[in-house]
């Protein structure tokens, strides 16, 4: 904020001095022909506006270098969560490592209470190419880079829906990699992971379509990207799908998880967001129908 | 026109006869005259600015209301690749070389630059290097097996552009007429250099040479030292891409943090390439129309070097957000800020000058206004930038975009029109219509600070660059709009001062040789400037020739 009121101060100095000149020193019809004085320079007044920004770059500079140190070098409390982000085109893979929890695109964390802060410390990289996790109101942002592990963390203290997004160019749906951040209270939160510890159910005897849904599923290439925990589906490509049924959006953002939304982006990914990377597996009208039953599952 | 020598006369005899217009093209094609080079130069430059402002506007449709189907993603990412791509390679440089081509050798009293011959070289290589680059286009999708355009950014950043996430032809167009255009713009580069240091005339002491040409010097030191790295991350790009090398392909342990440091070591100076000739507009017309000598000349020559060394030390401020750690992100603070002195300096100098002088509001100088008021915002939003604390929430988000186009846009090009008006004059002959510079002027300044001081606000709430569409709700709906409209504005703007070129060159009133009543040398030798630029090679004894001769009395060698 220092730096806003600094520019701000610079700003209307030297724009009203610009404004100054230019309205008293402009040609006037009665001005004699002559040339003004010229004037070569002056070594007092030169000085001065060199010493004078050398002192505000030095008092900015300063401060900015504090609030670097208090960021960037915090240390990490004991009591802080750790959470493991992966950026893939176009979503993001979210792993509490501790806790065994594997999600993606909406990020849950416990809200923070200053007297006993409970931070989110994120470890940051990348599965494919460089990715920005970008969350405005929590936090400034941090390249998801591959190869390479950033840290960075988040105190919310207001429980709610923060909305951000992949903030670093990185394919065709890089407009459409959003994020969404749950700050719950730790009670809440609790009970979030409590449910996502648990596998799969397997008991769809009561559910025809969706059993039959559960076998296409398990025959076809879904489970070479797709983890459903408790199932043979293990592949890491695309997001964990074990409790699909908690998220409230899919395609990581831009839609509402309904049935019928969920449906169609089986049908054919690429008409929802085109450039994603799921191909349409060319499925009938049946098995659509069986796996979003199937899917609707999954709390 | 009488230059009182009958040889010479009789060589504009014969060089104003009609020729065929064969004879003519192949004039152009193969001459080596700095002055024909740098007109080339200019008009290929207009034609890829109105090219790549075209992009510019479709983007501007499409994002006008959120969730816009206006254009498919894919084109979107290659729009947004070619205008960047197009409006720093083969728009920015090309214009202000040709700028410089021009009138370098006059201002320093110089018949040609040192080697003509290099200089043809590099402006044909860097003008195929931007015909390469739109085949890509032409190429169209697997057609000739020439791929689509580019869609990787205009920095390209690795892994992205590796064969994996790339397949396909049209980032190899993208690394190649990069390639050639940097080879080009080097050579030129090399070129100023040496014309500056080998060619100036009797008396053109470093010391007074127009502050143009010291920062034409400054930038082609620049150019020498900064593309080379961009050029050598092309070739290791394509040697990660066809030959197998792994330099940028993480999957096999490369570093993508390395392509970073090699693109932006090259494009934080470019920034500085780009804007430092615009400084040497400012400061050849401000004085003028001030009608004072340029404040603290000394200090001007001294700021600019400054920047040109700083420049080179600020290129990880861009990296801010890519987890550098406490150390190097404060140094890049430190040099970052510190480059605001010399600016600074600059700004103050130009201001004093306009002190206690008779301000002459021609178009020319209406432009270096705005320029001034347009670049210390820029400046100003850039020092906010360079606190690292600040960039982490808005890097790589609208309020940089914003931050960016108000220095290409605000500082060089407003700072390039008002060359335009100054100089056309010497070119043709002909001055420029006042009413419709005018027009162009407002027109064009409204639609600016429509456009990009909006454009500030949706960054600051939160949206990234390089989105093609956005959700409603999020506040940034209406402000795309009036980014938009502002758009609209800007085209029409640019509309008037096409008119006006082609109008002036057929009905513009006569110029002479020194309309403004100037002072260096470029005004003392006929409009347009013959071949041999000066029919007798001229002395000069301070500064301002020409003020000398029209001030016998009081001539500025005694204060210097």
């Amino acid at each position: 904020m220092l730096v806003l009121g600094v520019t701000a101060v610079i700003f209307l100095v030297v724009g009203g001095l610009l404004l100054y000149a230019v309205i008293r020193f402009r040609h006037r019809e009665s001005d004699s022909k002559r040339e003004p004085p010229q004037i070569y320079g002056s070594n007092q007044i030169e000085l001065s506006w060199t010493v004078i920004p050398i002192l505000i770059v030095v008092m900015l500079f300063l401060s900015t270098t504090r609030v670097i140190l208090e960021t960037e070098a915090a240390p990490k409390p004991a009591s802080a969560l750790d959470v493991t982000v992966i950026g893939h085109q176009f979503w993001w893979e979210f792993r509490y490592p501790k806790l065994g929890v594997v999600t993606a695109n909406e990020l849950h964390v416990p809200v923070s209470d200053p007297a006993k802060p409970t931070p989110t410390y994120l470890e940051m990289t990348s599965a494919d190419v460089t990715h920005s996790f970008w969350v405005p109101r929590l936090a400034g942002k941090m390249d998801t880079v591959p190869n390479r592990v950033n840290t960075m963390w988040i105190d919310p203290q207001q429980p709610g829906l923060y909305l951000g997004q992949c903030a670093q160019y990185c394919g065709t749906q890089h407009a459409k990699m959003l994020l969404r951040v749950v700050a719950q209270t730790p009670e809440d939160f609790a009970r979030w992971i409590d449910q996502q510890k648990k596998p799969a159910g397997t008991d769809l005897s009561g559910n025809a379509a969706a059993a039959e849904g559960q076998t296409v599923f398990m025959h076809s290439a879904c489970i070479n990207c797709h983890t459903i925990a408790g199932t043979v589906a293990t592949g890491r490509f695309g997001p964990d799908l074990t409790h699909l049924e908690s998220r409230e959006t899919i395609a990581s953002g831009p839609i509402e998880n309904t049935p019928e939304n969920l449906r169609k982006w089986v049908a054919d990914p690429n008409v929802m967001k085109p450039g994603a990377l799921m191909p349409s597996m060319h499925l009938s009208d049946h098995d659509l129908d069986v796996i979003t039953a199937y899917m609707t599952t999954l709390h | 026109m009488a230059s009182g020598n009958p040889v010479l006369e009789a060589v504009d005899q014969t060089l104003k006869q009609r020729r065929p217009p064969l004879d003519v093209v192949y004039e152009w094609v193969s001459t080596p005259d700095h002055k024909k080079i740098g007109l080339m130069y200019i008009g290929y430059a207009l034609v890829f600015l109105v090219i790549a402002g075209l992009q510019a506007v479709v983007m501007r449709i499409q994002l006008a209301v959120p969730n816009n189907h206006f254009v498919s993603p894919q084109v979107f990412n290659r729009l947004f690749t070619m205008h960047g791509t197009t409006m720093v390679f083969f728009m920015g440089m090309p214009i202000l070389f040709g700028f410089a081509n021009y009138l370098v050798p006059l201002m320093i009293g110089a018949r040609d630059m040192a080697f003509p011959r290099l200089n043809a070289f590099s402006f044909w290589i860097s003008a195929f290097g931007g015909l390469l680059l739109y085949f890509s286009y032409l190429g169209g999708d697997g057609l000739y097996g020439a791929g689509s355009a580019p869609d990787v950014g205009w920095f390209a950043y690795a892994p992205l552009t590796a064969k994996v996430f790339s397949p396909g032809h049209s980032t190899d167009y993208w690394t190649l007429s990069i390639l050639l255009s940097g080879i080009g713009t080097t050579g030129t580069a090399l070129n100023i250099m040496t014309t500056t240091i080998c060619m100036r005339c009797k008396g053109m002491k470093l010391s007074r040479m127009p502050l143009f040409v010291w920062l034409m010097a400054v930038t082609s030191f620049l150019v020498f030292v900064a593309v080379s790295p961009l050029t050598a991350a092309q070739i290791m790009l394509t040697i990660d891409r066809y030959l197998g090398g792994h330099f940028f392909d993480t999957q096999a342990g490369g570093s993508a943090i390395l392509w970073m440091h090699f693109f932006w070591i090259f494009g934080h100076p470019e920034v500085y390439i780009l804007v430092l000739p615009a400084f040497g507009f400012i400061s050849e017309m401000i004085p003028v129309f001030s009608r004072k000598a340029i404040f603290g000349y000394p200090a001007m020559v001294a700021a600019s070097v400054a920047i040109g060394f700083i420049s080179l030390s600020v290129w990880a401020h861009h990296m801010f957000t890519v987890g550098l750690g406490p150390a190097g992100n404060t140094f890049f603070v430190f040099a970052t800020m510190v480059i605001s002195v010399p600016t600074g300096i600059k700004i103050f100098n130009w201001l004093a000058t306009l002190w206690g002088g008779k301000i002459q509001f021609k178009v020319p100088m209406i432009f270096s206004i705005a320029f001034l008021f347009q670049f210390l915002v820029a400046g100003l939003t850039g020092i906010m930038l360079s606190a690292a604390p600040f960039n982490w929430q808005l890097s790589n988000s609208y309020f940089v975009v914003a931050h960016f186009h108000y220095v290409l846009v605000g500082a060089i090009v407003t700072a390039l029109f008002g060359a335009f008006y100054y100089w056309y004059p010497k070119v043709t002959n002909r001055m420029m219509n006042e009413t419709l510079g005018k027009w162009h002027f407002w027109l064009f300044i409204i639609g600016f600070h429509l456009t990009f001081d909006f454009m500030h606000v949706p960054g600051l709430l939160g949206m990234p660059r390089r989105i093609y569409t956005y959700e409603a709700g999020r506040g940034w709906d209406t402000l795309n709009l009036i980014v938009g409209i502002g758009a609209i504005f800007q085209v029409a703007g640019i509309l008037c001062f096409v008119w006006n070129m082609l109008r002036s060159y057929y009905y513009g009133e006569i110029a002479g040789h020194d309309p403004w009543d100037a002072w260096t040398l470029e005004w003392a030798t006929p409009s347009p400037p013959p071949s041999y630029n000066f029919a007798v090679e001229p002395v000069v004894s301070s500064r301002r020739p020409l003020w000398d001769l029209k001030h016998p009395e009081d001539p500025d060698e005694n204060y210097e």
